[in-house]
């Protein structure tokens, strides 16, 4: 084990490990980066605290400032931390339709938690994290949609704690949200290997999140690139669930469900490489543990049916 | 080709509320055409000069189109067309 001076010191360094039973074969690897592993148990602690020690630098952030941050959960569970232990105010924006837990984790490192609507899901807690921050011009929104601090975090940390653990890889997959993961580490590894493959795995929700009033309310996050894509998968929550399920029951990683549409993005690729004929090691990220999901009955639903109508209508990733 | 297109929610105004529809063509851009054909308006909701619209994203089997062909992806019989708006998402 290593030692760390703070807890804030010990973000990443997070370790790789095989996946000898989903693997297809062993010249076709699968290898997942348990970002769960994190102080708060999720890969978010890594942006989150390069935002604010970026903010921080170049002085944006001073002691006693308020930090505003449009989150569903797991970057305003980092932040939170951080503000805690650096003694800043947090005030959260998060739609209404997030698990209990999420909730509970943020007051209990003592942000407050104030709720946009759940219709049009996490578009709708950025529209009213602007608003608030308009109206508090004194506090900080370090907004990680377009905080290029995201991207370093990863192009810094993610990407060549992979690399250094995998110098064959030939595939890194991960989730599209912020776009900070793929954009960051994906542009070290692309630098590195210039042949790798960096693919995206989106999470397609129930239609509530869809329900925008016009197609011109829709968002690209700013610090999406698509050059730096190999390309992009949509993975709607059935596929995500069984993933998640098939991941805790042949290789005892119990994760939450967006590493389950990351997973199964990472099989699609297997399988080409399998077809093709073709050696690959793929990694993966895992982004938290499943104990913010438990509520949602999806891991001891009795089939796949319970667990994919377990989660209708919620944020999942 | 006959494909599977679904519809988001917003756009259903133009499918008399379906929430999927058959259309058929070889490429995106054909299929778009027939939709067209078959429901009036909606091929403008979805591309403009310049290809598919900003906040407009379509799949091809779950695959992101701009990373096939765009609108010259070839489709074939019984593929499915999902059209989304792009969203921010969940939790992050």
């Amino acid at each position: 084990m290593t030692r760390y001076p703070s807890l804030l010191d010990s973000v990443g360094h997070t370790p790789l490990v095989g996946l000898p039973r989903l693997s297809p074969s062993p010249d076709v690897r699968l290898w997942a980066k348990l970002e769960d592993r994190n102080p708060t148990g999720s890969v978010k602690d890594r942006p989150a605290l390069a935002m604010v020690e970026a903010a921080e630098a170049d002085g944006t952030l001073t002691p006693g400032c308020t930090i505003l941050e449009p989150t569903s959960g797991n970057t305003g569970i980092s932040l939170a931390m951080a503000a805690r232990l650096k003694g800043y105010r947090l005030v959260c924006v998060m739609p209404e339709n997030t698990s209990a837990e999420r909730t509970q984790l943020l007051r209990m490192w003592g942000a407050e938690v104030r709720y946009s609507p759940a219709a049009g899901g996490s578009n709708e807690a950025v529209r009213v994290a602007k608003e608030i921050a308009s109206e508090n011009p004194d506090w900080v929104m370090l907004y990680q949609y377009g905080n290029p601090a995201n991207i370093d975090a990863h192009y810094r940390g993610t990407g060549p704690e992979i690399l250094a653990d995998l110098p064959t890889i030939t595939h890194f997959v991960a989730g599209l949200g912020t776009t900070g993961t793929l954009m960051g580490a994906g542009r070290y590894l692309r630098e590195q290997k210039p042949d790798i493959s960096i693919v995206a795995a989106e999470p397609r929700y129930g239609e509530l999140v869809y329900g925008l009033r016009n197609l011109d309310e829709g968002f690209v996050p700013e610090l999406y690139d698509a050059s730096v894509l190999t390309t992009r998968y949509s993975v709607g929550p059935r596929d995500a669930v069984r993933r998640t399920r098939q991941l805790l029951d042949e290789e005892g990683i119990f994760a939450g469900i967006s590493t389950g549409a990351i997973l199964h993005a990472a099989l699609g690729m297997a399988t080409k490489a399998i077809k093709a004929g073709v050696p690959a090691d793929i990694a993966f990220i895992v982004c938290d543990g499943g104990w913010k999901y438990l509520s949602t009955g999806v891991y001891d639903a009795t089939d796949l049916d319970a667990a994919e109508a377990a989660i209708e209508g919620q944020l999942w990733a | 080709m006959a494909v599977e297109v679904s519809i988001p929610t917003i756009l259903r105004t133009y499918t008399g509320g379906a929430k999927g529809v058959e259309a058929s063509g070889a490429t995106l851009k054909a299929v778009i055409d027939d939709l067209e054909a078959s429901h009036p308006g909606i091929a403008e909701r979805l591309v403009d000069e310049a290809g598919l619209r900003r906040f407009v994203n379509v799949y091809l089997n779950d695959e992101d189109v701009r990373f096939l062909s765009g609108l010259d992806t070839e489709v074939s019989d019984g593929d499915s067309l999902t059209i989304l708006p792009a969203v921010a998402g969940g939790s992050r």
